[in-house]
């Protein structure tokens, strides 16, 4: 896992689809009255499919330094 | 704070868009936007033109020289940008509605041509702006508003039609397969002459909801079952490929010669004296 990485969350975007947390490989996110959270942010490998998969821009990997 | 991509592709103070929770316009606009970004293509001479419908809203997100057009018209103006510009880099982004009902014409004797533009076709199946009508890619005995007893028309298959058309780069991604999307996005985008890449989208508001899909995670995961890469594919016997969707570079022609290239040698050989 990299640590110079961290999963944000922009919770004014999220729309709440689900999409993220269904297609997760590690159950990093779960969606909390109608936004996504992270509930197990120790298992996140910052693969980016939630990123890559979000339609509203609203979850990211981002790098530190960056 | 949103990711570095979207600061620098998107126009921020747009967002979020208006797309219902769930859309996959969403994603196949993000895929664009890295793709240009993946192709090094300076923003200036990035040219987004899009018609009319839910995919056309890109246009007014995408932080690049954008036209937001006439409905069906897309590729018509964009054919006008590059022929007066032919060192820009013109990206049409448009629906199966607008591209292939109101502007198949168009789209037909763009691909005849053999203009260097990338059309990328966010397929949704319907028409979702205006309330769920049957498009030209409504499955045959799907439902839509106007089709509340099974859709009688028989659909496009948008690759093959602008393959037939004379299109020299056609290809499929699905919403789901982000990774791979992008990457053909940039290979139509790279491609010299005309690009066509059908993205399939979901719209769980309207088609999805009418032929009871379910939402758009069950719809994207339709995708993920059903789409076969066309390399996997040709290993693949008729009966395994029952019912799938191929998806990657579906045909590629490299020596016919491109639009603005002959339109310029015309003018250079009967221009005169400068």
């Amino acid at each position: 896992m990299e640590n110079n990485k961290k999963l944000v969350i922009n919770p004014k975007w999220c729309k709440g689809c689900g999409i993220c947390a269904e297609f997760c490989p590690k159950d990093v996110l779960k969606i909390v009255h109608n936004k996504v959270q992270i509930v197990n942010d120790e298992a996140c490998i910052k693969c980016g499919l939630c990123e890559l998969r979000c339609p509203d821009y609203a979850i990211y990997i981002e790098k530190e330094g960056e | 704070m949103p990711s570095k991509l979207i600061e620098k592709t998107m126009r921020v103070n747009r967002l979020p868009h208006i797309w219902c929770p769930g859309c996959g316009h969403g994603i196949l606009m993000r895929d664009v936007a890295q793709a240009i970004e993946n192709c090094g293509l300076d923003p200036d001479k990035v040219v987004i033109v899009s018609g009319i419908g839910c995919s056309s809203r890109a246009a007014g997100y995408m932080n690049y020289n954008t036209l937001h057009t006439t409905h069906g018209r897309a590729i018509a103006f964009a054919t006008g940008v590059k022929l007066a510009n032919p060192e820009l880099n013109v990206i049409v982004i448009t629906g199966d509605g607008d591209a292939t009902a109101i502007g198949g014409n168009h789209l037909i004797h763009a691909c005849r041509r053999n203009i260097d533009l990338t059309v990328i076709v966010f397929n949704n199946n319907i028409y979702g702006m205006t309330g769920g009508q049957y498009s030209p890619t409504t499955p045959h005995g799907e439902k839509g508003t106007t089709a509340p007893y099974g859709n009688i028309d028989y659909n496009f298959d948008i690759p093959q039609l602008a393959q037939a058309a004379g299109a020299t780069f056609t290809g499929r991604c699905t919403a789901y397969h982000a990774q791979q999307a992008i990457k053909l996005i940039e290979a139509g985008i790279k491609h010299h002459g005309f690009s066509l890449i059908e993205g399939l989208s979901v719209c769980p508001t309207y088609y999805g909801r009418k032929n009871k899909k379910g939402d758009s995670v069950k719809m994207l995961s339709w995708q993920k079952d059903n789409a076969v890469d066309v390399k996997a594919a040709a290993k693949m016997t008729p009966e395994q490929l029952e019912g799938k969707i191929l998806i990657g570079e579906l045909s590629r022609v490299d020596n016919k010669e491109e639009y603005t290239d002959m339109y310029m040698k015309i003018i250079e050989k009967v221009g005169g004296d400068k």
